[in-house]
């Protein structure tokens, strides 16, 4: 036996033995969210949570997203270590105002004197046909807004440690978490515990292409990189994890190396994280390029229902794998 | 022909009287100079001035201690000048200098102050609330003693964020008081255009939140309906709904023409001025002199000179620095 064992878990189970450790170590640490207590928590990460830690640290709360994501804002002010559960992103719109106008801005209007250590957890993304108001990327939107920590959890390492280290941090930060991952298993170290919450990760080393993505991409990207792997092409893979503020350093690093990029997102492509990603490698490693970035985006339509349809709506393992291909090929 | 005799309910002392007579002055005197000042372009942005209502600020303060929790809307000058924030501090974040109050971030719609546990100057109407029911939660989870007093104007009634809280701080049993500064006009649109029920305390049986209304044009009222509101909060550690009847003399901000109202209502309002009444009240029980409110106007008029000299001479924060403030150091 080495001390590298590894973990064979679902992301479900990840995101619960992240947040099951928060609340062991820290009695500042409560989650309120909606159906988080009795009914384990809408997608099951908080099950058993109420019957282990009692009401006051597991609150359920009423379809009030203003108001409890509010509250966990107050409470955060006063001294408590709140996470906060927005069953889902979509629903996280009724919650912007406090959101944007508190949670971000308070720390400024103040002169510094008063900061927000709140976390809010939003599960998120597309592919169970829940149709267009259930499948929203809000990813853009969030990592627009200055003062805010924006994290994606692509990985089940990140599903794991992300919030431990966001329980650390003396400003308010959301971690967007994937409805889609939930149920698929992968192996982490067993020692694996808090993340740094700073830096874009390479997922996979590689020379020919980087492919830049986030969230549902990360794995969609690795199983690409397999596909080209056997096609004698080598994809490097950065999973941004921090979409604000964004690593620009990976990314440049990236780009003086294979020369190549392509971004792979899920949000609607105007006015997107890739749109950002795009800027940045033009202000900072233009001459460094030696084909134009190219973008693999969620089409810009309300996500419908059927199955073929929704599918289409979102880049796919194959989409990515086209894409790296005729930009290989065109070299 | 008789003299109309005005007893003082409940009696209260010369200091209490002088004190809050103080207070209310201060208030009225700081926001007239900050209107001259903000016509000489001194003081920029929105500024909305509190000239009638000072009794509800001083009234409530009174009662709060130091570490209760206070959250306040966008014309909050008077309740941050009530809780004891230096006027010289209030003054230089108006005037954008980085010796204010919240270092000239704010302005006059965002005051804070955290050594005295003064949360904002908020300016979303309704989005502090939800704010002081997590900062009353937070009390009852640490096991502190404290209420959180958040002040807000009718207009916010009408927001879901009112309702959300109510039916949260009631849920959650928390200790705090919602206290509601009905001055009757959502910026232009009057009461009657913007609730279906216009005795808003109605609203707190919807949500089981005990609920009381109150002259919010007399001093002593507000201090007896709040000290009565404290004392419930602290008994049950429940929430406490006051609705304190007032009205604004002044235009809703510097750029108002007032076209929604009659001068002649303005007029009637003004007769229950609440300094005026109340000096009267002190007088009439020879609790203090015409003497004592000359030493007030000039004490409070050496303060306020104060406060503009030390605005004056404050600086404004190098555009280096622009970019501090958005994450913690």
């Amino acid at each position: 036996m080495t001390d590298k064992t590894t973990l064979k878990i679902t992301y479900r189970e990840a995101l619960k033995q992240g947040m099951h450790e928060a609340l062991i170590t820290n009695d500042k640490v409560f989650l309120m969210g909606e159906d988080v207590g009795r009914y384990g928590g809408a997608f099951a990460v908080s099950k058993g949570f109420l019957e282990e830690f009692g009401e006051d640290r597991i609150m359920d709360v009423p379809l009030s997203e203003s108001g409890f994501v509010g509250a966990g804002i107050g409470a955060a002010l006063a001294g408590m270590r709140p996470i906060v559960e927005v069953m889902t992103v979509n629903f996280s719109l009724l919650a912007l105002d406090q959101i944007i106008n508190n949670a971000a801005t308070l720390l400024h209007m103040s002169g510094g004197q008063i900061n927000v250590p709140v976390v809010i957890r939003m599960n998120s993304g597309i592919g169970n046909q829940l149709a267009a108001q259930h499948s929203h990327s809000w990813e853009p939107f969030y990592a627009h807004i200055p003062g805010l920590k924006i994290v994606s959890a692509g990985t089940h390492e990140d599903a794991r440690g992300m919030l431990l280290t966001a329980l650390e941090s003396p400003d308010p930060v959301v971690i967007f978490e994937y409805t889609s991952l939930l149920n698929m298993e992968s192996e982490i170290p067993s020692s694996s515990g808090a993340v740094d919450i700073d830096k874009a990760k390479i997922r996979r080393e590689g020379k020919d292409l980087s492919i830049i993505t986030y969230g549902p991409g990360v794995y969609k990207a690795l199983a690409a990189a397999e596909i080209l792997a056997s096609s004698g092409i080598d994809v490097e893979i950065i999973d941004l994890r921090v979409l604000n503020p964004i690593d620009n350093e990976t990314i440049i690093n990236s780009v003086a190396k294979t020369h190549k990029v392509l971004i792979v997102e899920e949000a609607w492509r105007s006015v997107s994280i890739s749109s950002e990603i795009i800027s940045r490698i033009m202000e900072n490693a233009f001459f460094s390029l030696d084909a134009p970035v190219e973008r693999l985006c969620g089409i810009e339509v309300p996500i419908p229902y059927p199955k073929h349809l929704e599918d289409a709506s979102i880049p796919q393992k194959q989409d990515i794998v086209d894409s790296a291909l005729k930009m290989i090929q065109n070299d | 022909m008789e003299k109309e005799e005005i007893k003082l309910n409940p009696a209260i002392t010369r200091e209490l009287g002088l004190k809050l007579l103080y207070q209310m002055i201060l208030i009225r005197r700081f926001e007239e100079k900050s209107a001259e000042l903000y016509t000489k372009e001194k003081i920029r942005g929105f500024l909305h001035l509190y000239i009638g209502e000072e009794a509800v600020a001083v009234g409530t303060m009174h009662s709060l201690t130091d570490e209760d929790n206070i959250l306040s809307t966008y014309r909050e000058h008077g309740h941050a000048l009530a809780r004891g924030l230096d006027p010289g501090s209030i003054m230089a974040e108006m005037y954008g200098k980085q010796e204010g109050c919240s270092m000239g971030r704010g302005g006059s719609m965002h005051l804070f102050d955290a050594s005295k546990r003064f949360f904002g100057g908020n300016a979303i109407v309704g989005g502090h609330l939800p704010m002081a029911v997590g900062m009353a939660l937070a009390s009852k989870k640490q096991g502190l003693n404290n209420i959180t007093s958040c002040f807000f104007g009718e207009g916010a009634i009408a927001e879901g964020e009112f309702h959300e809280s109510m039916n949260l701080a009631a849920l959650w049993g928390v200790p705090v008081l919602f206290l509601c500064e009905n001055n009757l006009y959502g910026m232009g649109t009057a009461l009657r255009f913007s609730h279906s029920v216009q005795d808003l305390e109605k609203k707190g049986a919807a949500y089981g939140v005990e609920s009381a209304k109150t002259n919010g044009m007399d001093v002593l009222e507000v201090k007896n309906a709040v000290e009565k509101a404290i004392a419930y909060i602290k008994s049950t550690g429940k929430p406490y709904f006051l609705v304190c009847n007032t009205y604004r003399f002044r235009a809703h901000s510097m750029f108002d023409a007032q076209l929604y109202r009659e001068k002649t209502e303005v007029d009637e309002w003004k007769k229950r001025d609440p300094i005026l009444t109340f000096s009267n009240q002190l007088l009439q029980n020879e609790l203090i002199s015409r003497d004592d409110i000359d030493t007030i106007e000039n004490k409070v008029s050496a303060e306020i000179q104060k406060a503009v000299d030390f605005a004056e001479a404050g600086t404004f924060e190098p555009v280096e620095d622009l970019k501090k403030f958005v994450y913690s150091p």
